[in-house]
């Protein structure tokens, strides 16, 4: 009950928010508001990674970018020229694929959205699960470049391959329908339903991060990030925890980016680029690491802003000052801030003036 | 391959090496004295490039060079001073986060300082269109400025750390933090001088090298990524092993481009990096045990 | 505990409380009587060096017309959105400025990758949207509402040929940047040299952010068919190409794209930008048009205009933003607030000049230039002066 406490407050607070907009007529900000759903269902799965698995990721955009540009290219590139190979009739007797027209008129044949959505997540989590069986024994210095080289290695590709459009993207990505009736897109017209599909995700996704966080995975994470030799010590398997938190965060991201692909009809390079990476790190480290609900509500909260161009051309600079600020003066977050402790100290100083003035009224 | 065309793609080579060499260099340095891989190392390289060209037009270019590695010396003592100076046993997270941060706030008061258009040094002997023929191969006479200017830091260096009173007491730093604070060193001035003297390094490379490759207020990033994949590369802490992985970096890339298109050319520098991470952590000319000793 | 995690969570709630609340207040306090036209341009990021020229040039453009007494006595308000080159952010503000600030139409934005994002935006909200990027496929097939000033790239790579043919060249090296700018060109150079009788030997993609690219130059010098190389590229690294080049001792003749028409390319550039080829809008040759030509004095006064306010060289990417905005104005002049109709107006539009060429459009050509708009310029003693042959 008490578990479901504030995911009522939560889902309360959608709604309202949704009849609000469409009352005063401001349903516009519900564009903002679903892809800040997105990016903070990102931002919980890393959250997860950097605060109880204690490891830094400065390559989660890679992640992000993996699950966007694979739906995005198997959605969009035609396959009617190796239409009498084997492989695609195996596909095409399988129902995965849809034939179509393109804007100039030729007949398209893509991949259909839900598979093209399994095989990107599919991708990202065996990527994941690869790359972190040698990246997770780094540690430090170590883990921060091998995480941001694997970001680096991945926007390389992205605009340097043909097929995922150089330095443009990938643009007309079709819409994805999840049931019939409710379809992932950017029509002005569905609005309202993807602002629920987007936060119906992020709830769902918070809700299986918490029952993770809370079972006995979670506590082998967190004795991991207080100490991994001692979590060794007592005989937990640091290594396989650490790696399914990675791959389930992969996970995430993947379904982040290609939830957001669909939606914005489009993906571009700078999704893959460090400063992404790093921009989440910052929106994690400022929500507070090991902070599930602090990390989701600076997620949304900072990528609202910054989609509505509230930042203007301080946008990097902006980010680049909360990382500085919160890593100087509330290494665990805003929220974790020991406000109550610190105004319980002014008023401590307060008092002890008082009586050291009392002091030397009685010498005087 | 022509002998004419090995010994350019070998000064091409040389030229990348030389430039990442001396940012790796400023990363080790730091690195010894503080543990603290620095993220912003590539902005003292924009910096040492911007302000000489600030500079310029009102003086000479030695004076513009030498104000500008000062002032960028300045800068990083005095970010030092006051982003790392007063923390209290940090995380290395926590230090890597920050000076990430410190590197963006640089790169985009740069961008808010001189706009986003591309300058430039004059070339210090000579114009673009000058070369020198060397073994058959045709090279700019400033390359050959860069490749001395990097040869002489490392010298210097060396004579540096070897022989004066300052640059052993920083070594014994390095060494181990502590037991030099028990000899009487003041352990925190020592990092507030390395940061001088990298962030001096840094400013100097990007003086040097502004001719070549031009300087905007963005180049930071990437070579302080390439900067970092070398000082890994030779084994981090290893000041003149840098020098070795940055010569080799930067001629594998120079050849690596003539059997692959060039767009790939970042992603398999960053390649070779991972696989040393995963199979040799302390670097190509590091030793295990030595590595096994440092704090992370 | 539990007190200190309520209280943690009660904070909690209010900041996001607080946060949507503020977002929620009327946003456009505003009433419809001005202007109001929107920007969406890459003024920081990698593409900065398009979109910092473009935005300076609508400000100055704005307050210039605002002062002289707006459209039909009307001001005109311009709201700029920084899209820093994301093309996620591109989106969020194309939506923002049509439904929250209702504005008439977009210029924007500098990149071809995030213009051809928005594009279907635009379609379905029946917006106008004016684009400073250059690659073509923009505006072929024809979007209904979706136009853009910059010249077309086939275009550039007909004269281009055009040029070398005259020269007696057949055998060419391609450079290109790995931008959208560069991208695109690449596409169109490869598709009309076999058109045209020429044949690529070698291409190259290079980084945006490349330092020195004396290996690649090497690369393909070593080729011994190259008779002559294009660099199609509007970053600054491709005045390393020019530097490269001639470092290596390699003199054969050099083309450049329309990316190259920026002075600060040519000073980059140093001497080995001498005699370098390519064609662009006449802005770079202003001052040496004839009198009569119908671009001459606004070319010069633009130039003037915004050379004593920025003090800094106007160039050919300001010049796309211009032109946008003297399309839209006149546009407006003739269709007043109705959003409609500002589409039909610029579809109406013949003979207009601008900084890139005279604009003519038509339901077919929402580009409006013909290869006329082109000048095939070389550089002379540091300067930019018309190609009249060898």
């Amino acid at each position: 009950m008490k578990k479901l406490f504030p995911l009522a407050v939560l889902a309360t607070l959608i709604i309202a928010i949704q009849l609000i907009t469409g009352w005063t007529d401001t349903r516009f900000y519900l564009t903002q508001l679903t892809m800040s759903a997105y990016y903070a269902l990102l931002i919980i799965g890393l959250c997860v990674v950097m605060g109880y698995a204690g490891q830094l990721s400065l390559g989660h955009a890679g992640f992000f970018a993996i699950g966007g540009y694979v739906s995005a290219a198997l959605t969009t590139r035609n396959l009617e020229g190796l239409k009498d190979t084997v492989l695609i009739r195996l596909f095409d007797g399988l129902g995965l694929l849809v034939a179509g027209q393109d804007i100039y008129g030729d007949s398209l044949l893509v991949v259909t959205p839900w598979a093209a959505c399994l095989a990107a997540v599919l991708c990202a989590g065996v990527i994941a699960w690869v790359l972190g069986i040698p990246v997770l024994k780094l540690k430090g210095h170590y883990l921060a470049m091998a995480t941001l080289g694997f970001g680096i290695i991945i926007y390389r590709i992205v605009l340097a391959s043909e097929v995922f459009g150089e330095a443009d993207g990938i643009s007309d990505v079709p819409s994805f329908p999840l049931l019939p009736g409710l379809s992932v897109s950017g029509d002005f017209g569905a609005r309202e339903e993807n602002y629920y599909i987007a936060w119906g995700l992020l709830i769902i996704g918070l809700v299986l991060l918490r029952n993770l966080v809370d079972s006995r995975v979670g506590r082998a994470l967190r004795s991991i990030h207080g100490s991994e030799e001692a979590a060794e010590a007592t005989g937990v398997d640091t290594a396989r925890f650490k790696l399914q938190v990675f791959v389930i965060s992969a996970v995430y991201a993947a379904v982040a980016g290609v939830f957001l692909t669909h939606y914005n009809g489009g993906i571009g390079p700078s999704e893959a680029g460090v400063m992404k990476s790093v921009r989440y790190v910052a929106i994690v480290a400022v929500g507070g690491m090991a902070h599930l609900w602090g990390a989701m509500v600076m997620g949304i909260v900072l990528n609202f802003l910054s989609l509505r161009g509230v930042f203007g051309s301080y946008d990097d600079a902006v980010f680049g000052f909360i990382l500085i600020a919160i890593m100087l003066f509330a290494p665990n977050g805003i929220l974790s801030w020991n406000w109550r402790g610190y105004g319980a100290m002014l008023l401590r100083r307060g008092r002890r003036r008082e009586s050291l003035r009392e002091k030397t009224d009685g010498l005087a | 391959m022509t002998a004419e065309l090995f010994v350019q793609y070998l000064f091409a080579g040389i030229t990348y090496g030389a430039i990442y060499a001396i940012v790796a260099i400023g990363f080790n340095i730091i690195y010894n004295a503080t543990g603290i891989i620095n993220f912003a190392q590539g902005e003292f390289v924009m910096l040492g490039g911007m302000i000489s060209i600030t500079l310029l037009p009102i003086m000479p270019l030695w004076l513009a060079i030498t104000t500008a590695v000062m002032l960028t010396m300045v800068f990083g003592a005095l970010l030092e001073i006051c982003f790392i100076r007063w923390l209290e046993n940090p995380s290395v997270l926590r230090m890597i986060i920050i000076t990430i941060g410190l590197s963006i706030l640089t790169r985009e008061a740069a961008l808010h300082i001189w706009g986003e258009s591309i300058r430039s040094l004059p070339y210090f002997i000579g114009d673009e269109v000058m070369t020198v023929a060397l073994f058959g191969a045709r090279i700019s006479p400033q390359v050959l400025w860069v490749i001395g200017a990097c040869g002489l830091m490392v010298i210097g260096l060396n004579i540096f750390f070897q022989t004066t009173s300052v640059g052993r007491e920083m070594r014994a730093c390095a060494a181990n933090r502590r037991a030099a604070l028990l000899c009487g060193i003041n352990t925190r001035n020592m990092v507030t001088l390395s940061f001088m003297l990298s962030a001096g390094i840094g400013a100097l490379a990007g003086c040097v090298m502004s001719p070549i490759t031009s300087t905007q207020y963005d180049i930071g990033t990437g070579l302080a990524i390439k900067g970092f994949t070398v000082a890994i590369l030779g084994g981090l802490g290893n000041a003149m092993a840098a020098v070795g992985a940055g010569l080799l970096l930067g001629i594998l890339e120079a050849f690596s481009v003539s059997v692959l298109p060039l767009a790939f050319k970042d992603a398999i520098a960053i390649a070779i990096l991972l696989l040393i991470l995963f199979f040799r952590p302390h670097g190509l000319f590091g030793s295990r045990t030595a590595a096994g000793l440092k704090e992370f | 505990m539990t007190i200190k995690r309520h209280g943690r969570k009660i904070a909690l709630w209010a900041v996001m409380v607080l946060a949507i609340t503020g977002m929620l207040l009327p946003a456009s306090l505003y009433a419809a009587q001005t202007y109001k036209i929107g920007a969406i341009l890459a003024v920081t990021g990698p593409a900065s060096f398009l979109g910092g020229p473009e935005a300076r040039t609508l400000e100055m453009l704005v307050d210039q017309t605002n002062a002289a007494g707006g459209i039909n006595g009307q001001k005109i308000e311009l709201i700029i959105k920084d899209s820093g080159g994301n093309p996620e952010k591109a989106i969020s503000f194309a939506k923002q400025l049509i439904e929250e600030e209702k504005v008439l139409a977009v210029i924007g934005p500098s990149t071809s990758g995030e213009t051809m994002k928005i594009k279907k935006i635009f379609e379905q909200a029946g917006t106008t949207l004016i684009s400073c990027a250059a690659a073509e496929v923009i505006v072929n097939p024809v979007a209904q509402y979706v136009f853009k000033t910059p010249q077309k790239d086939s275009f550039a790579a007909q004269k281009i040929f055009q040029t070398m043919k005259a020269m007696g060249i057949s055998k060419i090296a391609v450079l290109a940047g790995n931008t959208g700018f560069g991208k695109a060109g690449k596409a169109q150079l490869l598709k009309i040299a076999p058109e045209m009788g020429i044949e690529v030997v070698a291409t190259e993609v290079y980084d945006k952010q490349s330092k020195d690219l004396s290996a690649v130059v090497a690369k393909i010098k070593a080729n011994k068919d190259v008779q002559a190389v294009v660099n199609w590229s509007i970053v600054p690294a491709q005045a390393i190409v020019a530097k490269n080049m001639r470092q290596a001792g390699w003199d054969v003749p050099l083309f450049q794209s329309h990316g190259f028409g920026n002075i600060k390319y040519v000073e980059a550039a140093g001497a080995a930008a001498e005699g370098i080829i390519f064609p662009c809008g006449r802005l770079l040759v202003a001052d040496q048009l004839p009198d009569g030509h119908p671009q001459k004095a606004l070319l010069v006064d633009y130039i003037a205009g915004y050379e004593k306010k920025y003090q800094e060289t106007a160039s050919a990417f300001g010049g796309y933003a211009y032109d946008a905005f003297i399309i839209l104005e006149a546009a407006m002049e003739k269709a007043g607030m109705d959003p409609a109709k500002i589409r039909d107006e610029i579809e109406k539009i013949q003979n207009l000049p601008g900084t890139s060429g005279v604009f003519s459009f038509s339901p077919q050509d929402h580009n409006g230039l013909d290869i006329d708009s082109f000048e095939m310029i070389t550089v002379k003693d540091g300067k930019f002066v018309p190609y009249k042959g060898m």
